[in-house]
């Protein structure tokens, strides 16, 4: 075998890159013709290396990991380049020789932990096929060794249990043991924390580091997150549009970013920013746009200063176990808060907290089974369906899948007029002058009045969805995890532009998520919320510059790249 | 311990990537509905194609039988002169037992098949629609209840549950194309309502339904407005491929002599009265089949058709 030995600057023979991808091209097949997915891309993983390939949805990242283990669909191929791993051509490798590779050479440990595990096989069956198709001896014993390395705790027990009794992290580990059984010299991770909670995808990242520094295996790791990526990986590798853009040290490439894209990555990644979004009145706005403010604050003086207060909030679902029995369960316990006119109030937790609970219940859409929510001084349980209905104009939401919350029947200008048509508000032709503004208030072209929600991106539907709730000219919006599913410079986008419409029109938002980075950009105020209860209070800066709590002070340190320190300049 | 190794910082040339503005919306294409892309998938499809065509010409031929045929099919104008007659100038497809025009009668037979389909597809839609919408969209006791009525008739096979109830004295002695519509809508609209409740439960839940709710729109406003739309696509999809099968239905009764009356010409009826000559005489029994065959077959390959076409996870998100 020809290897090529590159001459290092010290003089000595190099160590022979592991992976080395060079001038990769990927053409897709599909009815509208050929489609370039991956062109010149190129990369190096030395052995014992972390790289990650940072990108947002649709860059390429995953197909080019993909095809480092032969897995491409079936309408793609590699159509130039080559895939060098320890020195061999795989690019164009038969199906055999792939398969002697993939498990113990290459592991690979997949996106989605609910929908990786076959859900009718247990969880050992499930390694043991992996270490029997490697050869590898596959007692119990055996399957519970690889478990119990990937830190899951009583493995022996837990091998003989189905996916659905294990949670995401477990399912998580499971994958990793699955992905690493075989001591695989390269683990390609395909987003392997992005369905996580922060804290859960912290203790995941630590163990899957220390595993792989003690087997000395080297990471591929596919991540839309820069700080994680910065965090985690010794080299990063940035992809847009099918290209490597940059690569380079990951402190280097966070510091000091030279391609355009990479530079617009780093100043909108949530996890990296240090302050809260500046609206433009308060980077000076000529006189004539303050004294518009002035009026209203005027108005608005007249008002009760908490728009929103929530007092002994508490909510019981009754969980059905079995005939005619039932056990209590309490979703949100015990929760008081109130809410500024004009300010952002964000409840952070993590899944099962309760945030959602909550929201749904300011919404009036769930009945609290205790407790008030007093909205602008009057008791929402009180109100009867016609002050309901009135209700509704002034308390919007904001959801947070953008593929579900249009009606994929309704075109936007039907989507957005539907709040006016409703409450019978003006005439079709005020109403379609209303949606013009509306549009044009949310940064979106009038000619996507005729489209239909098939046809736009998930971030030009999210900026649809928050047209619909402007519609009616409320005064608090709900967010529910509203910028969750979004890429990182389009989540960037949506949230100036919900701040900019703060300013303008004096909104109050409610913003539910689990993204501490989030809060950090858009709230004034914060509510953290653990297990249905409120645990800590308090404005935003105080909470992130001095937590009480050691759960509000997990989430902080869980946060990817917190800790990487930015010059002001580029945060 | 060895040095770090040193790691190239690569950029590349910004020439070869320009960076698009975020999140642009495309507007190079005409906006396309969900009931405009199905139809450009159709417009393309062979299938659909061929089928549509087909129940085009079925229908034009049950609207105006007189445009494709000059004969008089009725009995009286049947001579039995030509009893068993092949093939002759006028008559291409022969004579029956009774001297009637084979060609004639299948042409006028037509339309009792295609009216017996469609009004009973017609009612096994509104009143399954109905039920399975209510049942799946409610939920609690309104679905509790209409399941199990649900599950009673559809335990009740078609054509056995036809048969009985064709036997009963009133049904037997008034005998038309509408008490045979009734008697299949009484055992043909559990399928519809399983289906229409599977789809509303699915839709029921979906975020733009629950953001329609909280703008005020009410729950029944929200089940017509939104919550049907986007469950109409399997719904027709089946009750196409179910029109194919009431067609069935009929010529099934007819030719076990409990459905229409032998008085009114249907492709069931012949084949019943062709089987007494089938060994000397095949022919009258083959005709009627063959255009019952293709009537049936024609809507079963649109509603495949359409079902690929409305697919949802066909579509682009």
């Amino acid at each position: 075998m020809n290897t090529p030995v590159e001459i290092r600057e010290e003089g000595t023979a190099a160590v022979r890159p592991l992976l080395e991808i060079r001038d990769l091209a990927i053409t897709f097949k599909t009815g509208g013709g050929d489609v370039n997915a991956v062109r010149n891309a190129h990369l190096t993983v030395m052995p014992g290396e972390t790289v990650a390939i940072v990108g947002e949805s649709g860059s390429g990242k995953s197909t080019t990991a993909l095809a480092a283990i032969g897995l491409l669909p079936t309408n793609g191929r590699v159509s130039g380049g080559q895939i060098l791993f320890d020195g061999e051509d795989i690019s164009n490798a038969g199906e055999k020789r792939m398969i002697e590779l993939r498990g113990n050479s290459i592991g690979m440990v997949p996106q989605d932990p609910m929908s990786n595990l076959n859900p009718v096989w247990k969880i050992g069956q499930q390694v043991r096929e992996t270490l029997k198709a490697n050869g590898l001896p596959d007692g119990p014993d055996d399957v519970a060794k690889v478990l119990s390395q990937a830190g899951l705790p009583d493995a022996a027990r837990r091998a003989k249990q189905y996916p659905h009794e294990f949670s995401g992290g477990m399912r998580q580990r499971a994958l990793i043991a699955i992905g690493l059984s075989c001591q695989p010299r390269l683990l390609i991770a395909d987003e392997p924390t992005s369905a996580l909670d922060v804290t859960v995808q912290r203790q995941i990242l630590d163990h899957l580091d220390k595993m792989t520094t003690e087997l000395g295996t080297a990471v591929l790791l596919i991540t839309h997150d820069l700080g994680l990526a910065a965090e985690r990986a010794d080299k990063v590798v940035v992809m847009y549009r099918g290209q490597v853009v940059e690569s380079g040290p990951s402190l280097e490439l966070l510091r000091n970013p030279q391609h355009p894209y990479t530079q617009r990555l780093v100043s909108s990644a949530p996890s990296l920013a240090s302050r809260r979004i500046q609206v433009a009145k308060e980077q000076g706005v000529e006189s004539e746009d303050l004294l518009a403010p002035a009026e209203e604050g005027l108005v608005e003086a007249a008002k009760p200063d908490e728009v929103l207060k929530i007092e002994n909030l508490r909510k019981v679902f009754k969980l059905r176990s079995g005939l005619g029995r039932s056990t209590d369960f309490t979703a949100v316990d015990d929760v008081s808060f109130s809410v500024k006119r004009g300010t952002t109030t964000a409840i952070v937790g993590e899944s099962g907290s309760g945030k959602s609970t909550v929201a749904q219940m300011v919404l009036n859409l769930l009945q609290p089974t205790s407790g008030k929510i007093v909205f602008d001084g009057v008791d929402t349980s009180t109100l009867n369906a016609k002050e309901i209905f009135a209700f509704r104009r002034r308390v919007q939401p904001i959801f947070q899948d953008p593929y579900g919350s249009l009606d994929p029947m309704y075109n936007i200008f039907r989507t957005i007029e539907e709040p006016l048509r409703t409450h019978k508000i003006g005439t079709k032709a005020s109403r379609e002058k209303k949606v013009r503004e509306l549009l044009d208030q949310v940064a979106l072209p009038q000619s996507t009045m005729q489209r239909y929600p098939n046809e736009l991106s998930g971030g030009q539907r999210q900026r649809v969805a928050i047209a619909r709730a402007l519609a009616l000219d409320p005064e608090v919006i709900i967010c529910d995890e509203a910028v969750s599913a979004l890429d990182v410079l389009v989540q960037a986008q949506v949230l100036n532009l919900l701040a900019d419409l703060q300013s303008r029109l004096g909104l109050t938002y409610l913003f539910i998520t689990h993204d501490l980075a989030v809060v950090r950009q858009i709230a004034d105020h914060v509510c953290v919320m653990e297990k249905g209860k409120l645990v800590e209070t308090g404005s935003t800066d105080d909470v992130f510059d001095a937590p009480q709590m050691e759960y509000t002070k997990a989430l902080l340190n869980a946060i990817p790249g917190a800790k990487l320190m930015l010059p002001p300049d580029v945060a | 311990m060895p040095a770090p190794r040193h790691i190239e910082h690569f950029v590349a040339d910004f020439s070869e990537t320009p960076l698009q503005a975020t999140d642009k919306v495309k507007e190079d294409q005409a906006p396309l509905s969900l009931w405009a892309e199905a139809w450009r998938n159709l417009r393309k499809q062979p299938l659909f194609l061929i089928s549509a065509f087909l129940i085009l010409v079925v229908v034009a031929v049950s609207l105006f039988p007189g445009l494709f045929s000059g004969i008089d099919p009725t009995s009286e104008a049947c001579q039995l002169a030509n009893s068993d007659g092949g093939p002759t100038g006028g008559h291409p497809l022969g004579f029956t037992q009774q001297g009637c025009d084979v060609y004639a009668r299948v042409i006028y037979g037509t339309r009792s098949s295609v009216t017996v389909g469609l009004f009973t597809t017609i009612g096994v839609l509104v009143i399954g629609g109905i039920m399975g919408a209510l049942a799946g969209y409610y939920g609690g006791w309104v679905d509790a209840v209409l399941a199990r009525i649900n599950d009673i008739f559809f335990a009740l096979p078609l054509i056995l549950g036809a048969i009985v109830v064709m036997q009963l004295p009133m049904f037997r002695s008034n005998r038309t194309a509408w008490t045979l519509v009734l008697i299949l809508m009484a055992f043909g609209w559990p399928q519809i309502a399983r289906i229409t409740r599977g789809a509303v439960i699915e839709v029921r839940n979906a975020d733009f339904v629950t953001a329609a709710r909280s703008l005020g729109v009410s729950k029944f406003g929200a089940l017509m407005r939104h919550v049907m739309p986007n469950s109409l696509a399997p719904i027709i999809v089946v009750a196409t491929i179910s029109l194919g099968t009431f067609i069935v239905a009929e010529s099934t009764l007819s030719f076990l002599g409990i459905g229409l009356p032998p008085s009114v010409m249907s492709w069931g009826n012949d084949i019943q009265a062709a089987q007494a000559s089938l060994r000397s005489n095949p022919m009258p029994l083959l005709y009627p089949a063959i255009a019952l065959s293709i009537t049936v077959l024609s809507f079963i390959m649109l509603g495949d058709a359409l079902r690929d076409a409305l697919d949802p996870k066909a579509r682009k998100r």
